[in-house]
Order: structure tokens, then sequence, then C-alpha cells
């Protein structure tokens, strides 16, 4: 969906913003007439049932956990219950199990959406000019991310694992790496990439497709190399492509969960907020402190998607004239 | 929205689907739990973890019931913290389809204070109490009232290679010292036990504060209480994992890797739960005749110790709809009878005195007269609602043990400790 919103053909903007009526334009606007009133009430009637739905799975418990994070409230202790402010923010904001989560998370997530940028990338450029077997290819290629996570999790766990793990037993055989920071930690992030780089692979094959053959023709024919071919008017072309594969997979590694609860358990500090906030909440039974964790996630987590809309906002090809910049 | 925008016929179409689409799904969970009822014999979900010949215990109770109700094993997970997770999942949705629940030794008071179990009252509560060892019972009381019927119990015990240790040492000192001895001589030595960021290092801690005389929490575990005692099992716990004794992985050691390594000759000592006696039979039968047990090491020689009481306790839910036939079934699953029967195909301990007097208990548990002695002193964790936050920061501040300063170790734990029995502060 945001791909095509975000569709650089300039046909399909200029119709998108005459129907719709984008907010920069609307001031200027003669008054709709009354077919156009009648279409737009019945657009709003269409639309409502799925806006409550949104509104009652995302707002009401994300309003429900900022409620609750205001809150003292153990379920181990139901009748302390009490109205406590902001204390729970302060707990949390000060504590060292916080923030040493908070930077495992950052690092894991820049970590892995380089790598899965520039593995999918090639990968993309595979598939993309892939003839013979292009659907083997491009099949075999999702594979991974076809699988359920946990169970990629246990494989990955198993392989480490000193005695049963054939990784284990050639890379380090005297070791156990998932009991060690430094080493768990790559392992964690290993398992992310080998998992979503396929992810990002089509999402990035989705912008190559963009790029027009007469373009790259055009610039070969004026001696452009391959390289400059790449950089000078593929990326920019699919520029808009990048930043949403880029908008997803951050959000998406920013709440890693599965892969450090299978492989360390967030043992000698591997744990990521997402886990933390579940130790706390799940199995601390602690829904105020809990909760404090998961709004500060969400806020993290919506703070990410502000700065990479604003970056949507100048990147649109034809937009501005950056667009030829990289 | 966009694509909408460009195809407006086919985007209302969606919409429409995705409206239908919404309303099927908020209707499915509707329909699919009805009421589940059947009329008939009630029927009792028991919540347990997996023992051996549980089974059997269920099928005699149910055949004793004749009728009245029938009691259906639902076997949780093995780890613990699964088991505790998917309880307290559904006890915090007030689940009634859960009748009894097998807890942990260390859930009770939690579950208890978080008002999911019922509490045990007139003649059902006397039956319990009668001929229940002190340690398991106080381990299922919370705020002087019984909340479970302790079901089994367990302790450490020190096994050792009479081969290479012709008496048994007394205290935690003898112990090193003995090591130290069989080292330089060039023999078996290490003293292997758990070590790793667990609840077995809280075991450890737990079983040389209480032998050192001290306490963690006060008797009301409502208040962290770090007296002379617990600093002496601090600096007891950094001398032995500094004295060069322990195996390389002893930070890295949970029950059964302390077993395989002691079953593969690595040790001279060994504390662990007597679950290792019959693997050691039946896995290392060379070794098993030169392997025999002696009471937990103490601190000072002249008090013996006091080891942590384990265990399971059954509950009834709050949330059941067959409160009186459960309490009722409890009774029959931990009874003289059945915990025998566990004792002998599952090797738990039985909670009831007079069954380790049983002939029969003579072979399956050799050991038992040793059990028995610790049990009748034994150290129960401590007893607060905040148990596993206790725990988690208890384990995180320890490890590893040597690192200990038992001073400022002491302060720190007296600080984590306040909070996670607050609940004010995070666990890692």
């Amino acid at each position: 969906m945001s791909i095509s919103s975000t569709t650089p053909a300039g046909a399909a903007t200029t119709d998108a913003e005459k129907r719709a009526g984008t907010a920069p334009r609307r001031r200027g606007r003669t008054p709709l007439s009354e077919g156009k009133k009648q279409e737009r009430k019945l657009g709003w009637l269409l639309c409502a049932p799925a806006a409550l739905v949104m509104v009652a799975v995302t707002a009401y418990p994300i309003l429900y956990s900022f409620w609750l994070s205001l809150q003292r409230y153990d379920l181990k202790f139901p009748d302390e219950r009490q109205f406590v402010g902001l204390e729970n923010y302060a707990t949390v904001l000060t504590n060292s199990y916080w923030w040493t989560a908070f930077a495992v998370t950052v690092l894991i997530t820049v970590v892995s959406v380089v790598v899965e940028l520039v593995l999918g990338m090639g990968l993309a450029l595979i598939m993309h000019r892939t003839i013979v077997g292009r659907g083997l290819v491009r099949t075999s290629a999702l594979i991974p991310y076809g699988i359920v996570t946990v169970v990629a999790a246990f494989s990955w766990r198993y392989a480490w694992t000193p005695g049963t793990g054939y990784l284990a037993n050639l890379v380090t055989p005297d070791g156990a790496p998932l009991t060690e920071r430094a080493s768990a930690l790559a392992i964690i992030i290993l398992a992310e990439i080998w998992k979503t780089t396929p992810f990002m692979a089509l999402l990035l094959m989705a912008g190559l497709a963009l790029v027009p053959d007469d373009l790259l023709k055009a610039a070969s024919m004026d001696g452009a190399s391959w390289w400059q071919r790449f950089t000078k008017v593929m990326l920019p072309v699919m520029k808009p492509a990048i930043l949403v594969a880029l908008l997803f997979r951050t959000l998406d590694a920013f709440r890693v969960f599965d892969n450090i609860y299978v492989l360390t358990n967030g043992a000698n500090q591997t744990s990521s907020v997402s886990m933390i906030a579940y130790n706390n909440l799940i199995k601390g039974l602690n829904l105020g402190i809990g909760s404090t964790m998961s709004v500060l996630i969400f806020l993290t987590v919506a703070i990410i998607a502000f700065i990479f809309v604003k970056l949507f906002g100048t990147a649109a090809p034809g937009s501005s004239d950056d667009g030829g910049r990289r | 929205m966009a694509i909408r925008d460009r195809h407006p016929q086919r985007g209302s179409v969606r919409a429409r689907a995705l409206a239908v689409g919404a309303a099927i799904a908020l209707m499915a969970p509707l329909t699919a739990c009805g009421s589940s009822d059947e009329g008939g014999v009630p029927t009792l979900n028991l919540y347990q973890f997996p023992v051996e010949g549980m089974q059997n215990v269920i099928d005699n109770c149910n055949r004793a019931a004749n009728g009245r109700y029938i009691i259906v094993y639902q076997v949780l997970p093995r780890a613990a913290d699964d088991q505790r997770v998917q309880m307290v999942r559904r006890l915090a949705a007030e689940d009634d389809s859960m009748d009894i629940l097998g807890l942990d030794v260390t859930w009770t008071q939690e579950f208890a204070s978080a008002d999911w179990i019922q509490e045990w009252t007139g003649e059902d509560r006397t039956e319990i109490e009668n001929g229940t060892l002190p340690g398991p019972l106080a381990s299922a009381q919370y705020e002087d009232r019984l909340y479970a019927a302790p079901n089994n119990t367990n302790v450490q015990l020190l096994w050792y290679r009479k081969d290479l240790v012709s008496e048994p040492p007394k205290t935690w000192d003898e112990m090193i010292e003995a090591a130290l001895r069989l080292k330089q001589e060039g023999k078996t030595y290490q003293v292997l036990t758990m070590g790793a960021q667990y609840e077995g290092l809280v075991v450890l801690f737990n079983n040389l504060v209480a032998s050192a005389g001290g306490n963690v929490v006060s008797e009301d575990g409502k208040t962290a209480v770090m007296d002379a005692g617990t600093v002496r099992a601090l600096e007891v716990m950094q001398r032995f994992a500094t004295a060069g004794v322990t195996s390389p992985s002893f930070t890295n050691q949970i029950e059964d890797d302390v077993r395989l390594a002691f079953q593969n000759g690595a040790g001279a000592f060994q504390l662990n739960w007597p679950y290792v006696y019959s693997a050691l039979q039946s896995d290392a039968p060379q070794l098993a005749p030169n392997v025999t047990w002696a009471r937990y090491p103490a601190i000072d020689p002249n008090t013996p110790s006091r080891v942590t009481i384990g265990g399971s306790n059954m509950a009834v839910s709050k949330y059941s709809r067959h409160s009186d036939l459960s309490f009722e079934a409890v009774k029959c699953l931990r009874n003289a009878e059945n915990q025998k029967y566990l004792a002998i195909n599952a090797g738990q301990p039985p909670t009831i005195e007079a069954v380790y007097s049983d002939p029969e208990m003579l072979e399956a548990y050799p050991m038992k007269e040793t059990i028995l002695e610790e049990l009748k002193d034994a150290a129960p964790r401590p007893l607060t609602p905040a148990y596993q936050n206790l725990s988690t920061v208890v384990a995180a501040t320890l490890s590893p043990p040597a690192d200990i300063d038992p001073g400022q170790t002491a302060a720190a734990l007296k600080k984590s400790i306040q909070e996670a029995i607050d609940s004010k502060g995070v666990l890692p």
C-alpha cells in the first residue's frame, strides 16, 4: 500500500491528488458538487467499519497501556493498586537494565538493517535480472522468510550448541558461543539477517521494477559505467522503495523478540527492550512497569517512523530538486 | 488509501470485503467458545508439570471417586518458567477450565496473594496438616493460612566418592580443604554444583544463608534484611568459587550438567537433588558403588546445615466451577499411598512423614534417612509473593560468584531485594 502511495510516476501522483484532494491543495478548491459530496459520504460510510475495527484493536490497547503505565499495578498485590503518575517512567528511565536492553536493541537494529540492505539489494538485483528459472530463484531466495522465526531460531540454537551443533564445532571447538555476550549478540544478528534479508530483497525488487529500461539504456549510451548507472540512475529512482524497505525493517528489528527468546532468553545481557518488557509484564506480573516499557517502546517506534516519514516528504522524485542527489 | 484513490470502484469493493471480513473475525470467537460443561460427571482439569506415573495415580483416584468426578491430566511444559507463565496468563484471564494447579513451592504465596487459589479450611485443612512434614507445610502457607496441599518435597544432599574420600566433610571449609588435598595429590578433586545465573544459584545462596543462621527477608516477607549470617554466607560462597575446586564451567552449570559431569567421573563431590541417585545406577553402573551420600555441608562445625526445600504443592483455582470436588480430588492425589507410588516410580520425596518408614521405600530410597533428617530442619526459600522477582535479582547480583565482595554485595542485594518485594524495581 505504501509503495503505491509513493509511486513516482508523475501521472499517478497528479491523478491521486486530483481525486483525494491532498492537504496542501485543499484551500484553493471550489466547493464540491452534490455528486462529489455524496460520493465522499459513501466513501466514509464504507470506510467506517474498517476504521472502527482499527480503533478498537489499536487505539484502545495503546490508551489502556498508557493508563496502566500510570499506576502501581502488580497482579501479585491486587490490593495495592494505585495511581502513581509518572513514577513508573522515572523508575524505568533511571534503570540500568532498561538502558542496557535499549543499547542492545539499537545495536541489533542498526547492524542487521544495514547488512540486510546491502545483501537485500544484491539479492534483488539477482532476482530481477535472472532470466533462466526465475520462479525457482525467487522462491528459493524467499524460503528463509517463509520459515517460522521460532523454528529457525531453534535450528540456529542447536547449530551453535557445543556438542550437538555443527557450527559450534566448526567455528569454536571449545567455546560455548551462546553463553558469551559478544558472540551471542553476533549470532542473534546473524539469525535476524538470514531471516529477513529476503523480505528486504522483495521490497527492493518492487523498487527495481520501477526503473525504466530506457533510462538505463540512455545512460549506457552516454557512456555511464555499471556502477554509475546503479548509483546515478537506479538508486535515485528506487529511493522511495528503499526508504519504505528501511522503515519496515527498522520498525521490525527494533521489536526483536523471538530470536533472542529462543537463542539466549536474554542471558548475559542480551535482552532487547521487548524481552525486558515481556519479563516484567508476563513473568513479573507487574502491569505498571511492564506497560511503561511498552509505551516507551511504542514512542520510540513512533519517533523512528516519524523520522522516516519526514525523509519521505523530500524523497519523492519530481517533488523537489534533490531527486537527482543520492 | 492510495489504491482506493486510484481505483475507486475496486476500492469500495475492497472496503466492503474488509468490513465483512472484520465482522466475521469479531463474531468467530463468540461462536467458538460456548459452554463446555457437559451434563453428567464433572471433569476436573489438573494442570501440572510432567510426572512419570502420574496418570496411574489419577486413574486410582478416578476409580475411587466412583463416578463423582473425572480428573483429566493437562500436562504443562517441562521448564518451570513456562509452567508458571501458562498458569498465570490463564488465571489473570479468570479461566474457569482450570481446577487443580500443580505449583512449585515458591509460587504458592504469589498465587495466594494474587487471590487466584482457594484457602483450605476446616476438616480439609486438618487432614492436610496431619502428618505432613513442617518444612513442606510452611511452603503451602501464606499469612498463617493454608492455600495448598504439599504434594512432594525435595532437598539437596552431598554426594561423594568414597574411593577418594574416606570421611564426608562436615563443613564447607572441610570440603574445600579435602578437594584441595586431592588436587595436590593429582586425583579427581572437583566439587560440582549449580552456579549458573538462575534459580539454582539462589538455592545455593539460600542453603548457605540458612546454614549460617542468617535471613534474607524478614519473617513477614515484607522487608529485606542482610544480617551477619548473610554476609558470612557470601564469604563462603566467594571462597568456594575462587578456591580452585570448582569446575571451569561452574558459572554455566544447571542440575543436569552437574549430574552428567559427576557421572562422567569429573568430580569428587556433588551437591545436588536426590534424583541423581537413580540416574547414576542406570547410567554409570561402574561408578555407582563408589558413590555415597551425606548431609549437606554446614558452615559452622557445631551447627548442622539447613537446606532449601524444593518440591510442589497442589492448589484449587479460585475460578474452578467444581471447588468442593477439586479439594476432594487433591486429597486423593496426594494421599500416602499415591505419594509412596510416586516416590518409588518418579523419585519424588514424599511430604507425609509416615511414608518414609514404609518398608518398600528402603530399596528405592536408601538415602531416605538423610533426606528426612534434612527435611526436619529445612530452610524454606523466602516466603513472599514476590519470590519470582526476588530470585531473578538475587541470581543477577550473585553471578558470577567469584566476583562477590561480601560487604558490598550484601548492600546491593538488600537494595534490589527490597525493590523486588515492593515490586518497584525493574526485572532484567
